[in-house]
């Protein structure tokens, strides 16, 4: 092999005919300190009485989930918490097949799903379990598992996954963000 | 609410494994067999650790040179304590040292117990791991020069 080797470039003596190296581990790890804002802590507190808790947009009166203390729409200030029920649909979802390294308790193939709540303007994350994870779809209805009473603590992490209810699927049209749009009667009619 | 508040503490973590090309590569490579390089620029200078591209011109850069395993220290730092995951245990300096060669001088620790042992200006050289794998781990710091 003459003096350019890989890629044109030129080696001294003491690196030719070696294996060259092609990649390097780079990981990173940020460990912090997790204090929640006013509004995440009441929807963190009611996690521990299986409740589960939105925001009120005064302007329309669109739901938020989780509660931010503000309408991100109109950068408005929201006050008024609304309960929501554990129950709602598939808005999307994603079907994973590879682990997630160093994460433990989570098989492959799982489902991470947009759950849609019953009266919430937005979806929010969660893992759909209790069915094949080809039957998942848009639109199939699906209710909260809760850890049980025993475990529960401030974390939404009591909620262990949504499984379907064997309801009617939402319609398509009206499943996902759509169900918000649809839902503020001003054009598909509520 | 009379309550304690909230707090937990959280990971973010991600185990990413770059790919290198060949520049970067060399220098790596290097460091697995205990050599120290550099890059040379059209002007005939050397940068220690090597660059893909010129810093003024922009061209390729493609003539990986090797250098010294002892330099010089341009400036230094004491770094007490060493973060959790710093390969380094236990206190020590951070120096840019200008290698046997070099025309630009690289990051790297030096390895003394106290900042009264560092000195800008004092010779140091290269103190390597016994199992390397191309990483710049491998390099374990500098010591100061033996005076003969």
């Amino acid at each position: 092999m003459s003096e350019a080797a890989e890629g044109g470039v030129r080696l001294p003596e003491s690196l030719r005919g070696v294996e060259p190296v092609q990649s390097v581990r780079t990981p990173i790890r940020l460990e912090y300190d997790y204090r929640p804002s006013a509004s995440a802590e009441s929807y963190l507190r009611a996690y521990g009485e299986k409740r589960i808790i939105g925001h009120r947009s005064p302007v329309d009166g669109a739901v938020f989930i989780p509660p931010r203390g503000v309408d991100p729409r109109h950068g408005v200030a929201i006050s008024e918490e609304v309960d929501l029920p554990d129950t709602g649909h598939v808005g999307n979802f994603c079907v994973t097949h590879l682990p997630i390294p160093g994460r433990k308790g989570l098989e492959v193939p799982y489902v991470s799903a947009w759950i849609h709540l019953d009266g919430a303007a937005v979806g929010f994350l969660g893992l759909v379990s209790g069915c094949p994870s080809d039957e998942v779809r848009i639109g199939m209805r699906v209710r909260a598992v809760w850890k049980p009473d025993d475990e529960l603590g401030t974390t939404a992490e009591n909620i262990r996954h949504w499984e379907p209810t064997g309801e009617p699927d939402v319609p398509l049209e009206r499943a996902g963000n759509q169900s918000f749009h649809a839902g503020r009667g001003d054009e598909a009619g509520a | 609410m009379g309550e304690v508040p909230l707090r937990a503490d959280l990971v973010l973590e991600y185990p990413f494994t770059r790919t290198t090309g060949p520049i970067i590569g060399a220098f790596l490579t290097g460091l697995r067999e205990g050599v120290l390089t550099g890059v040379r620029r059209p002007d005939g200078t050397v940068m220690v650790p090597p660059a893909e591209y010129d810093p003024v011109t922009s061209e390729p850069l493609t003539e990986i040179v090797e250098v010294g395993q002892a330099g010089e220290v341009v400036s230094w730092t004491w770094v007490d304590p060493p973060r959790l995951q710093s390969p380094w245990d236990k206190p020590h300096g951070l120096a840019l040292i200008l290698l046997d060669g070099a025309d630009t001088p690289m990051l790297h620790a030096v390895l003394v117990d106290s900042p009264d042992d560092l000195v800008t200006g004092m010779r140091v050289s290269a103190v390597w791991r016994e199992e390397r794998e191309g990483h710049i781990a491998d390099l374990y710091g500098f010591a100061p020069e033996e005076v003969a």
